[in-house]
């Protein structure tokens, strides 16, 4: 586990990125900074650029310019599994698991990157390879027991609700160890009471494994009552940025969420 | 067979275990032990398909992982025999290697050239890659029926392995050098994909967008699932070729290799027990059918020569499309029901 960030490292800088398929901006000019440890969340309407945003920074995305620092190194150029490695690790708005695995072998198979035995050790399986499985599950089986996933452990993803399945994910980005934490909507499409389970299951994480997080999310009142600090994104461009509670006062976010109220007041800024 | 209930494991060694209780042991050893004494009481004819049918399984189990696990539909699997015979076959008769020097060598060689068939999956997947593997799959036996190292289209006469003065020429004493590769192959299989390696070949197959965020190489994984494939395509061609003693194209064509994904799909993708049911039951059932024909074409005078000629793809054709649309997941799934249905009998649940 990696605890060392502290509270002033600066974890993640993002610097006048620019990001845009064909004419369109989806990221324009966007600089923001993830320090040690926060929780900082990303909101904005819908099409702001959250998801893009995400992308590039996993490498999904090449930005046309600017860069992504992670821990002082520029990602960008980088391969997902490259940056993978690096450890960012991250959950999908709409759930990317793989469906043949069971709980268990899904975040074994995040492991992946912490694990070294090959093809050979591992078809030969006893020895080496089964000492590795058996020192990654106990891993896992910490991470199962956080989550609270025991009574699924060994059922196949696919055939899992909705709920459980958005934990699956979480507990799977949670296996890879990481060093910084992007969820992408981890509440999307949940009941209260789910969302009161992830709320308290993504601030665990923070505060039990001190992973800093970037949060993209839509309801406003899960982001005041655990974010750290918000970026409010629209049409690819930071409106503004501060406390949850500095951010929903804000006018511009207000506009950009609620409409203008007046044309007149907006076109003379 | 099974534990009752209420039998919970202690240690993840335990958990991990396949062959799970002291009677699974002993019935895996007493029905072992049967089976090699196989030639002793079967008939030639049981032995001899015995043969085949092992020879099947290891390159279907080939196919397995690369199609099954990693989802990289391959029709490339019988030229990658083929390639495995005949290199097989040049390295014992042209340079005077033993057999038992060969065939791994088959092997290794017959992943390397696996990559240039994976090469394509960098940029295209699914059914495009299928294509592309077909290309792999006539551009081998192009080159196998005219380059002058293969014999053309003579094809090569092979010899039989031998140990020391002992020749293994007959299928009875072929069966004690396949069967136990066979095990041994499976037993590999087996535990490739339920470690690191296989979990991220399902990982690629599953998701490739979540896998390259998990940090697995989809291409690297890709051009592993292909060599591991191929390596046991080419211990299969090397043994087909040294039971067969005969290295032809003829007995490795694009048919074969469509047999082969039917087998994958009647036993069921993703899984090793599958390999077994699907091999069985499509090479009984051809086998049935070979039976069978001539007394159809009595039978049936209206028929003509029909049912000798084309009654073994026609019934290939209908099985695996009624298994397409009843049972997708394979008689492997079946199998998975049926265990678990008998753990909870009399119980429905």
């Amino acid at each position: 586990m990696n605890t060392s960030n502290s509270a002033a490292d600066k974890i993640l800088e993002v610097k006048s990125l620019n990001l845009s398929f064909g004419g369109l901006k989806a990221l324009d000019d966007l600089d923001f900074q993830v320090m040690g440890r926060e929780l900082l969340a990303i909101i904005g309407p819908n099409g702001a650029g959250k998801t893009s945003l995400l992308n590039c920074i996993n490498g999904f995305y090449r930005p046309q310019s600017g860069t992504i620092q992670f821990h002082g190194k520029a990602i960008h150029p980088l391969q997902p599994h490259t940056i993978a490695k690096l450890g960012v690790s991250r959950t999908f708005q709409n759930i990317e698991l793989y469906t043949g695995l069971n709980v268990l072998e899904n975040l074994m198979a995040a492991r992946h990157i912490h694990m070294k035995r090959g093809a050979f050790l591992g078809s030969i399986f006893f020895g080496p390879a089964r000492r590795e499985e058996i020192r990654h599950r106990e891993v896992v089986e910490d991470i199962i027991d956080f989550l609270e996933l025991e009574p699924v452990r060994k059922q196949v993803v696919g055939t899992l609700s909705y709920g459980v399945r958005k934990r699956v994910e979480l507990g799977r980005a949670l296996a890879m160890d990481p060093r910084l934490l992007l969820l992408d909507e981890p509440m999307a499409g949940m009941n209260l009471e789910e969302k009161e389970d992830m709320a308290r299951f993504i601030l665990d994480v923070a505060e039990l494994r001190k992973i800093p997080m970037i949060i993209v999310e839509h309801d406003m009142d899960v982001i005041m009552d655990i974010a750290d600090r918000a970026v409010v994104l629209d049409f690819g461009s930071k409106i503004a940025e501060g406390s949850p509670a500095e951010v929903v006062e804000n006018s511009r976010v207000i506009q950009a969420y609620l409409g203008e109220e007046d044309e007149f007041e907006t076109s003379s800024q | 067979m099974w534990r009752p209930c209420g039998v919970f494991d202690a240690t993840y060694e335990k958990d991990m275990a396949i062959v799970r209780t002291s009677r699974h042991w002993i019935a895996l050893i007493v029905s072992l032990v049967i089976f090699f004494f196989i030639p002793l009481y079967g008939s030639y004819y049981i032995v001899s398909f015995i043969n085949t049918l092992a020879i099947t399984i290891i390159a279907v189990l080939g196919l397995q992982i690369v199609s099954g696990y990693c989802g990289q539909i391959s029709f490339g699997q019988a030229a990658f025999m083929a390639l495995g015979g005949y290199t097989s076959a040049v390295l014992t008769q042209k340079f005077g290697l033993s057999f038992w020097v060969a065939m791994p060598l088959a092997g290794i060689f017959t992943g390397l050239y696996g990559l240039i068939g994976g090469a394509p999956s960098m940029r295209i997947k699914g059914f495009y890659l299928a294509i592309a593997t077909i290309a792999i799959h006539f551009v081998t036996l192009w080159l196998l029926l005219h380059l002058e190292i293969t014999g053309k289209s003579v094809g090569l006469t092979v010899d039989s392995p031998q140990i020391g003065s002992f020749v293994f020429d007959t299928d009875e004493r072929m069966f004690y050098i396949i069967m136990p590769i066979m095990i041994l192959m499976t037993y590999a299989a087996r535990n490739l994909v339920r470690t690191r390696v296989g979990r991220a070949f399902v990982a690629v197959r599953d998701n490739d967008l979540a896998a390259q965020v998990m940090g697995i190489n989809l291409y690297y994984y890709k051009l592993l699932a292909f060599f591991v494939s191929c390596f046991y395509a080419g211990i299969a061609g090397s043994l087909y070729a040294h039971l067969t003693m005969v290295c032809h194209p003829e007995q490795f064509t694009l048919l074969h290799a469509l047999w082969y994904i039917g087998m994958l799909i009647v036993g069921g993708l993703g899984s090793i027990p599958g390999v077994f049911f699907g091999v069985v039951f499509i090479r009984v059932m051809d086998e049935i059918v070979l039976i069978a024909s001539p007394y159809l074409a009595d039978w049936f005078p209206w028929l003509g020569m029909a049912p000798a000629a084309g009654l073994g793809l026609t019934a290939f054709g209908v099985v695996l499309a009624v298994f397409l649309i009843k049972e997708p997941r394979g008689l492997a799934h079946r199998w998975e029901i049926l265990k678990a249905s008998s753990r909870l009998y009399p119980f429905a649940y």
